[in-house]
């Protein structure tokens, strides 16, 4: 079997394993990284949301064997190190906003809120109601208000 | 503040005293012995609306009487207090608001409080359902006798230890301090105060005037857990050597394996460590989940024709036509009629059907998010063969239920694998088999004639007519249980369930509302608030019309007509906050309803805006359509536990009321859902959701809390629907309004489920 070799959350790991097998699967069925939920497999509810190198991506729609050996995969599990802190600005938005009710979606409403927040940066401008409109995570429970709100106040704070 | 016992200052006052006991146990555990009868099972009112005599949820709470003493809090040396609740928590907040009834009692911090689900009890019989938004309302009472009877005893330990009487002695914070400041934590006391036989004790409850927990905003105590991934859920658990497992399903409803043409090919795929057949189709196991729906997708099976062969939604509305039951002769009075159709929709959860489970010879483990663990084990047991008391339930934390998590689809065919192969598998469903071959909400019509004359109403009559609901899976032997002293006569349960849960909130009239139902071919289930949104929004577009009739304005009608001050309060309120009336653009407008349920009262105002700029907004692989860009929901449960849980709630409902009536339904053709992917089934989306959205929580003197968890869906979907009418000019008689219009490519439905893409790093961003 084909041996894979990437970074998660600032570790580099390899994976021995058939080059097709989703990201998703690499990550929670032989890494044992369950953060990233599955909803669907065909990158369409967004609960796998993760970065790679720092932008959103869906591990349920990435072959394992597309990644390579300097790739960095951060999962939520790994989102506060990349600031240095025990949590995130953004997952203390979601504390402080309450916005979590089953939490099945939310790793990968964070993690694409994250993104979303960078993105905008980078253009140089504010988050807008499109924005957030453009978010394609689903959350069943139905947070979606309190996501807008918690978008908004962790990009203050990141 | 909770007393000790013979205060006959409070026996004067006429505080109640509750019965518990302490158990025999080396900490300190105390149980709780009773309920207090529901206020409403002894009322014989003559009234024609049964739903006042006895709503659904007093069957339920009357139902968990013999056995509520069950519940029993334990104090921990470590200073922690324990609690396994017989419910599941799925999302709706029922841990916290019970960690926030111990810590009130127990006068702890919440962080101190450490609430798990309990496994499968079978001596609970009715008490371990979660379901009706019974939890707070049936619980509430013995979960602090428990508590407070734990309070006692530690009080009587510290008093011992301090040296010092019992009423000079205070609790705070999970201390307890005496007059001279001195103070010992209850973890100290959790041995000391134990009892070495169990023993009956009376206690009082705190009255709500001291509460310094209830009543108050919390947090959520899973919302760290939450947002950091580590809340477990049943596919996160890693039980030795239970491997992913799917099943591949037939392309038709409950179809089922007539024969398997490659078999030993499939087994020797990459990963694969088995593949038989079992009663709802062709099992893999393999190394990866990804692994198994290669497998799945390779499969050769031929398959048996399905329980709902060559049916469409077109065939669907002519069998509930022909089930309709008749509206009796047309009053000689000026009347308003409406028919209504609401077509199927899937009450999937994100996260789909799943279940470990671990089968030996003579025993049996299963993991799941079960809202009828009691019911699960029975049948699982049977399934295989088993003693019930061989098999054991765990309970785990559900991602979403909305009504889907009330069966166990899953765990039974775990179970029904893992004996078959000998070996434990981590069985999951595929989303395309969750949407098609899931539980559904019954596609249903409404038919409604509301006689009047001048500015009264003479008379209303609602006709349900339903595909059937499934009730198996507990609640429905609730209801037989108590049949006997519900004053329905002698009816089946779905029709009792239907009369017990709609209640005629407003004036009008000699009122009759009745349900039949057909064909029990399609896999359904109660969804979130089950038959009341459908029936509201009926109800409340026909009210519309009604006020139109009477030239009243649609708040001003529903203020003068519904019965009570409790709901003419949350109404008004609505309207106030939401501004009801203001002058809107063409195009746009407010729609405004009302819903009473689960010892609730509820309104919802929102606005809509239907101009085509915004109807024909694009969003790729979405359905814009109409938008509401605010809603206002007012609401009165009573003692609200956890104000800002029930916000949640509520505003989950919102979402639900939202897709309801505009975006969400399945489509059935030739004997199979066209749906099989979020961006199919359209549930509410950031695009769709509210931009404004306020929700007020009614000041209440109750003492007793009402349900919660689907009370707003109702009244969310109403609204929606009336603001559509009344921005468009024209009542809509469809739900949701898009069904008409196809607006996805249906995937093919062999092999059954879709491979995953290959180009997620293109979508980087």
């Amino acid at each position: 079997m084909p041996e894979h070799t990437f970074r998660v959350n600032g570790e580099q790991v390899t994976v021995d394993v058939a080059g097709d097998v989703r990201l998703l699967w690499v990550l929670r069925d032989i890494l044992g990284i369950t953060g990233p939920k599955y909803g669907c497999g065909i990158n369409v509810c967004k609960a796998c949301t993760s970065h790679i190198n720092g932008r959103a991506v869906n591990p349920c729609a990435i072959p394992v064997k597309d990644l390579q050996p300097t790739d960095e995969v951060t999962t939520i599990e790994g989102l506060p190190a990349t600031v240095g802190e025990d949590l995130h600005p953004m997952q203390q938005a979601w504390l402080d906003h309450d916005v979590a009710q089953c939490g099945y979606c939310q790793p990968g409403q964070i993690m694409a809120a994250v993104a979303l927040v960078r993105r905008v940066a980078v253009e140089g401008r504010e988050i807008t109601d499109v924005d957030l409109d453009g978010l394609r995570n689903i959350c069943r429970c139905g947070t979606y208000f309190r996501i807008r709100e918690a978008v908004k106040a962790g990009a203050e704070h990141m | 503040m909770t007393g000790s016992n013979g205060d006959g200052l409070d026996e004067a006052i006429g505080r109640r005293r509750f019965l518990g006991y302490v158990l025999a146990a080396p900490t300190l555990v105390a149980a709780a012995e009773l309920v207090p009868p529901a206020p409403a099972a002894d009322a014989q009112l003559p009234s024609p609306e049964l739903t006042e005599l006895l709503d659904l949820n007093d069957v339920m709470t009357a139902a968990a009487l013999p056995t509520s003493g069950l519940i029993s809090v334990e104090v921990n040396p470590d200073g922690t207090v324990s609690f396994a609740l017989p419910r599941v928590e799925v999302g709706q907040g029922i841990t916290t608001s019970t960690a926030m009834l111990i810590a009130e009692e127990l006068a702890v911090p919440l962080e101190r409080v450490r609430v798990t689900l309990a496994d499968a009890r079978p001596e609970l019989v009715f008490n371990q359902l979660t379901g009706g938004s019974n939890t707070t309302i049936a619980t509430y009472t013995p979960i602090r006798v428990a508590a407070a009877i734990a309070r006692l005893r530690l009080l009587a330990a510290a008093a011992a230890e301090l040296g010092s009487a019992v009423t000079d002695l205070t609790m705070k914070a999970g201390m307890i301090i005496d007059r001279s400041g001195g103070g010992i934590d209850i973890g100290a006391l959790a041995e000391k105060a134990a009892s070495t036989e169990t023993r009956r004790v009376s206690v009082e409850l705190a009255p709500r005037g001291n509460f310094t927990v209830i009543g108050k905003a919390h947090n959520r105590i899973d919302a760290l857990d939450a947002v950091t991934g580590r809340k477990k859920f049943t596919m996160d658990l890693d039980i030795p050597d239970a491997k992913p497992t799917m099943v591949c399903r037939p392309p038709t409803i409950n179809g089922t394996v007539g024969s398997v043409a490659n078999l030993a090919e499939v087994r020797s795929m990459p990963g694969v460590t088995d593949v038989v057949v079992i009663s709802t189709g062709v099992v893999v196991r393999a190394g990866t989940f990804g692994q198994c729906v290669d497998a799945i997708r390779a499969l050769k099976v031929a398959w048996r024709p399905g329980t709902a062969e060559g049916k469409s939604d077109e065939s669907v509305l002519r069998e509930l036509e022909a089930a309709e039951l008749p509206l009796g002769l047309r009053p000689p009075a000026p009347v308003v009629e409406g028919k209504f159709t609401f077509y199927f929709r899937s009450n999937s959860a994100l996260e789909p059907n799943c279940a470990v489970a671990d089968v030996g010879a003579d025993r049996a483990e299963i993991w799941s998010a079960l809202k009828s663990p009691i019911v699960a084990q029975r049948a699982i047991a049977a399934k295989l063969g088993l003693p019930p008391g061989r098999v054991i339930v765990h309970v785990t934390e559900g991602g979403g239920s909305f009504g889907r998590k009330l069966f166990f689809d899953a765990a039974l065919e775990a179970a029904e694998v893992s004996q078959k192969i000998g070996k434990p598998v981590k069985l999951m469903w595929h989303r395309a088999d969750d949407s098609r071959q899931g539980r559904t909400h019954p596609m249903a019509t409404s038919r409604v004639r509301a006689a009047y004359v001048g500015g009264t109403v003479l008379s209303y009559k609602q006709r349900h007519t339903s595909v059937s609901t499934d009730l198996g899976h507990g609640l429905g032997e609730i209801i037989t249980a108590m049949a006997a002293r519900l004053p329905v006569g002698d009816i089946g349960f779905s029709q009792t369930f239907f009369h017990l849960s709609q209640a005629m909130s407003y004036r009008f009239g000699a009122s009759s509302q009745l349900l039949s139902e057909t064909d029990r071919g399609f896999n359904t289930g109660s969804m979130r608030n089950v038959y009341s949104p459908d029936v509201t929004c009926a109800r409340e577009l026909i009210v519309d019309q009604l006020a139109a009739r009477m030239g009243k304005d649609p708040y001003r009608f529903r203020h003068d007509f519904l019965r009570d001050d409790r709901s003419r309060a949350v109404l008004a309120k609505a309207a106030e906050a939401g501004d009801w009336g203001r002058p809107m653009p063409v195009g746009t407008a407010q729609g405004i309803a009302f819903h009473a349920e689960y010892k609730a009262v509820s309104a919802a105002l929102v606005e809509i805006d239907c101009r085509p700029e915004t109807v024909n907004r694009p969003i790729r692989d979405g359905v814009t359509g109409p938008r509401v860009t605010k809603a206002v929901f007012a609401v009165d449960v009573g003692l609200a536990v956890n104000p800002r849980g029930l916000e949640a709630q509520m505003m989950g409902c919102i979402m639900d009321g939202i897709a309801l009536a505009l975006t969400s339904s399945l489509h059935l053709d030739d004997g199979y859902f066209l749906e099989a992917s979020w961006d199919n089934y359209f549930y509410t989306r950031q695009w769709n959701t509210p931009p404004e959205l306020q929700i007020i929580i009614m000041p209440s003197t109750s003492e007793e809390p009402g349900g919660a968890g689907e009370l707003g869906v109702a009244a969310s979907m109403a609204a929606v629907a009336c603001a559509y009418g009344r921005a468009t000019g024209t009542m809509p008689t469809s739900f949701p309004i898009n069904h008409g219009t196809l607006s996805f490519v249906p995937k093919p439905t062999v092999p059954p489920v879709p491979q995953s893409p290959v180009d997620g790093l293109n979508d980087a961003r």
